[in-house]
Parts: C-alpha cells; sequence; structure tokens
C-alpha cells in the first residue's frame, strides 16, 4: 500500500492516459469494421476476402508493427499516434468478424418488410440492419475492448506512457507492489468498460432484453408443462 | 383496378418463374391467388409494389404503368403484409404501425394517434402498444401486421400468405376480420395462398395458379367449384377426393336439422329446415 500511496498521482496519469490510448482505437475499430463488415455480407467473395484480409492482420506480431509504422506513417518513433493506429488495426481485426456476424444474424423476412414498406436503401441500413445487428456487434465491442485494453500495455516498449510502464518499472526494480497496482488498474479499466459497455445496450437494445425475458419466460412455462405433463 | 399485360418474369438463374401473365383485377374486391408453391404467385404480387420488375410486359395500376414510378415511393403507398408479420423487433408495437406514416413524413404524434385508432380496428387492445414484438402471440403479431399495412390509408393491399404460421382457430378468426375490414374500409386486396380454402373463404375473385405461372382457371369460388376448368383445377380444389361432395343424412326428426356428410363419411355440417321436406333436399349437393 506505501508504494500505491506515495505513488498515485503517477498511476492516475497512466491510467488516464491508458484509458485515452484505448478508447480511441476501440471507436476507430467499430467505425472501419461497420462498414466492412457489412460489406462482407453482400456476396460470398466480397466475404472471403474481407474476413480473410482482416483475420490476416491479427497475426502481425505488435512488436515489429510499432517499430515499421512510423516509417510508414511518418509518425515521430515515440509518437502515440503508431500505438493508436497498431492497436486500431488489431480492433478492425476482430471486429470485422463480429460485424460481419451480426449483419447476417438480421432475418431476411424483416429486411424484405422493411423494404416493402418503402425504406430506402440507407433508410433500411440505419434503422433497421444497424439496430438488429446491435447485439452481436455489441458482443464484439466487449472482446475488442478487453484486448485493445490489455495490448495498450505492451505500447510501453515504444515510449508510450500507460499502466504498461508499471510492469516495465517494477519489474526492474523488484517492486512488487508496483507490478500488482498496474494490473489492478488495467483490469478495473476493463472492467469499467465492459460495464459502460453492457448499459450502452440497456439503453440502446431495450428490446433485446424484453426478447430474453420472454425467451426464458416461455422457456419456464414449457418445464412448467412438462412438469404437469410428468405429474 | 390492377392490370397485369402480358406479364414475363425470368430469374437471372434462368428460371421462367412468370409466362405471359395477363389478369384484370377489380377494385374493392378481394382477389386470391391460389397455387402451390413454385407457381409464380408470390412473384406476381410482388410485381404490383415493384419488389420484382417483370422482365416483359407491364403492370399498370389506375392507367399508370407502375414501371415509370419511384419503387419507394410506390411501395409507401401500397399495403404488404407477409407470413411471420415481418415486424421490426426493435420498435415498440406502436412504432410499427405507425412506420409508413413516419416515413411518409406524417409528425410522429399524428402518426401514432392514428396507430392506436389502427390498433382498435384489428381488434387488439391499446395495451399492446408499448411492447416489443416478442411479447406477443402470433395471431396478435399477424393483425399488428395488417394494421401497419392500413396505416397510410392505401387503396392497395398486397397480402402474401399472412396466416399461414397461426393456428387454424386463429386463422379462421383473422380471415372474419380481413373479410369485414375490406367491407368497412373498401380495398382492393390481393390476398396469396396455398390453402384452396382459404382461397374460397376469402376471394370474390380467385385465381387458380399451375406451376410456372401458368392460370389454370380464374373465376369466382362457386365458378371454379361448379365447373372446374380441367382436371388439374379438379384435382386442386378436391372434387376429385370426395371432400366436396356431399349429401344429407336426416337426424331426429324432431329437432329440425338434417346432417351433412361427405363421402368419406365424415360430418360436415348442419342443415336448420323442415325435417318434413328433407327426402325433396337433392341427395348430392356441392359446397359452394
Amino acid at each position: 500500500m506505501n508504494w500505491f500511496l506515495s505513488n498515485w498521482e503517477l498511476v492516475l496519469e497512466l491510467t488516464l492516459n491508458h484509458i485515452r490510448l484505448s478508447i480511441i482505437p476501440i471507436i476507430i475499430g467499430f467505425v472501419i469494421a461497420v462498414p466492412l463488415g457489412r460489406l462482407a455480407i453482400t456476396g460470398r467473395t466480397a466475404r472471403g476476402i474481407i474476413i480473410t484480409s482482416t483475420s490476416l492482420l491479427y497475426t502481425i506480431p505488435s512488436l515489429p508493427l510499432f517499430v515499421i509504422l512510423p516509417a510508414i506513417l511518418g509518425t515521430k518513433v515515440l509518437s502515440d499516434i503508431n500505438l493508436i493506429v497498431a492497436l486500431s488495426i488489431y480492433a478492425v481485426a476482430i471486429m470485422v468478424r463480429a460485424a460481419s456476424d451480426s449483419f447476417a444474424s438480421v432475418s431476411p423476412d424483416v429486411k424484405q418488410a422493411s423494404l416493402a414498406m418503402g425504406y430506402s436503401r440507407w433508410q433500411q441500413f440505419w434503422k433497421v440492419e444497424f439496430p438488429l445487428a446491435g447485439p452481436v456487434l455489441l458482443a464484439g465491442m466487449r472482446v475488442v475492448s478487453v484486448s485493445t485494453i490489455a495490448l495498450v500495455s505492451v505500447g510501453v516498449l515504444i515510449g508510450s506512457e500507460n499502466l504498461g510502464y508499471l510492469f516495465t518499472n517494477g519489474k526492474q526494480r523488484g517492486i512488487l507492489e508496483e507490478v500488482g497496482t498496474g494490473i489492478i488498474a488495467s483490469l478495473l479499466i476493463a472492467l469499467v468498460f465492459d460495464l459502460i459497455l453492457v448499459l450502452l445496450g440497456r439503453i440502446l437494445l431495450p428490446w433485446s432484453r424484453s426478447d430474453k425475458k420472454s425467451q426464458s419466460a416461455s422457456a419456464a412455462l414449457q418445464l412448467q408443462i412438462k412438469a404437469a405433463d410428468a405429474a | 383496378m390492377i392490370e397485369f399485360r402480358s406479364v414475363s418474369k425470368r430469374f437471372p438463374d434462368g428460371t421462367l418463374a412468370v409466362d405471359d401473365f395477363s389478369l384484370l383485377i377489380p377494385s374493392r374486391r378481394i382477389t386470391v391467388f391460389v397455387g402451390s408453391s413454385g407457381s409464380g404467385k408470390t412473384t406476381l404480387l410482388r410485381m404490383i409494389n415493384r419488389m420484382v420488375d417483370p422482365t416483359a410486359g407491364q403492370v399498370v395500376i389506375d392507367d399508370t404503368d407502375v414501371s415509370g414510378s419511384d419503387p419507394v415511393q410506390l411501395r409507401r403507398s401500397i399495403g404488404y403484409v407477409m407470413q411471420n408479420g415481418g415486424l421490426l423487433p426493435h420498435r415498440r408495437i406502436v412504432d410499427n404501425v405507425a412506420t409508413v406514416p413516419l416515413l411518409r413524413g406524417t409528425s410522429k404524434a399524428e402518426a401514432r394517434a392514428r396507430a392506436l385508432e389502427l390498433l382498435d380496428t384489428v381488434g387488439l387492445d391499446r395495451s399492446l402498444a408499448n411492447k416489443y414484438l416478442s411479447q406477443l402471440s402470433g395471431g396478435q403479431q399477424q393483425r399488428v401486421g395488417v394494421a401497419r399495412a392500413l396505416a397510410a390509408d392505401p387503396n392497395i393491399l398486397l397480402m402474401d400468405e399472412p396466416f399461414g404460421a397461426v393456428d387454424p382457430i386463429v386463422r379462421v378468426e383473422l380471415q372474419n376480420e380481413l373479410k369485414r375490414l375490406q367491407r368497412d374500409l373498401d380495398k382492393t386486396v390481393v390476398f396469396v395462398t396455398h390453402d384452396i380454402d382459404e382461397a374460397f373463404t376469402l376471394g370474390d375473385q380467385v385465381v387458380v395458379f399451375k406451376t410456372g405461372g401458368i392460370v389454370a382457371q380464374v373465376g369466382t369460388p362457386a365458378e371454379i367449384l361448379a365447373r372446374p376448368a380441367d382436371d388439374f383445377v379438379a384435382s386442386f380444389i378436391g372434387a376429385d377426393r370426395g371432400q366436396r361432395r356431399l349429401h344429407l343424412e336426416p337426424r331426429d326428426p324432431s329437432s329440425g336439422q338434417i346432417l351433412v356428410v361427405d363421402d368419406t363419411g365424415r360430418p360436415a355440417g348442419l342443415i336448420d329446415g323442415d325435417p318434413r321436406s328433407s327426402d325433396d333436399v337433392p341427395v348430392d349437393v356441392r359446397v359452394s
């Protein structure tokens, strides 16, 4: 506790920076992955190309990527932009498949009906497909969120200031409490992000909850019926 | 009035779904397309609101060729009900019903007020308005589907096997409801089904399809039942199987009722009448 009490200002600063470095790639990943995921369900060829190429992105090892990016982007070696771009690439790699699955999960009947009602293609996407893809998109975002928060700490190796600093510094100086603080702080960030995402889901997708409720209600009903049959 | 003029549809894979189809659909009547799957009846229905465009021929509504109209605007002016409702699971019932008026730019308050009235019209309780689709039964969902199709007060109502997925008792209820609605609201209804009994129950005009969009017979249910055009129609309506051949069996003279029995011996119904004159009733009658 001593180490934490005398260094809490550093921990707070690193935590805030860690949050900033996580949020940006998560959002960029989402914004890029959603249109790609939608494009992937337009045809088998499109799906093959998009899913395969984005999945391959995830196989790029992170350290070499951090090193190469300044050369490609023309950024300074120590710039946070390198880290943000790299993490966005990983976020896209995870999210595109989830996004494509989410759009594939929208019932063709509902899409057909919305066209028959007189939605234009654009309205159909924004008002029907996108909201209905919501639950699966949300599940994908929860994975991306955890993965990004964990990956940010690797950025410390290219000079980024985040909670990863507590791991390297604590290890070098043999302060276990410092490493522990870093772990707990990243866990807390991951937990809070996840809670926020779940809350967002509750607020933005109220219908998917009532869906589950009725599903469990009907399951309970069937159990009752079975019990009654048995009796 | 809706008119099909020598309409054909060949899909990109080469199948000919409809071949040189012509038909007049009278206004303010229920016209039923009936046929087994693959008969092109749904394809024809979807040509009316341009969900499908014909590869040859014209579809004309009140002397206007639909190919000249913007598909999105056209669809907003025509009611559409499909099997499984096709309702939006993420919108409340009231917003589902208000869909088309909202698309047409009606204010939200006005569209919702109208949607609530429509729930009354289709026999749904207003307490359902704020629920989601998953909280409703299949029959209720179909009623919402009908209410949604009526919301913009269209002249034409297209119904694609709307009652196919509900149980027989609810189906009969919905059929009766539809007939009442049609009488009250005076819509031109085009109804697709594969169930000949449903076709005879609802149709002012019934079109019987063979595979490939070929019309086997057009007429009123009575005409088709009395004079099937060919063996196909006779077999399709079941005239050759005995369910349609009914005869009378006088029962319990004091009750004044006569039992109607089909060829298989299954009781089909009762006729109220004077038991003394039952001998004069033709022994063999057909349902119409």
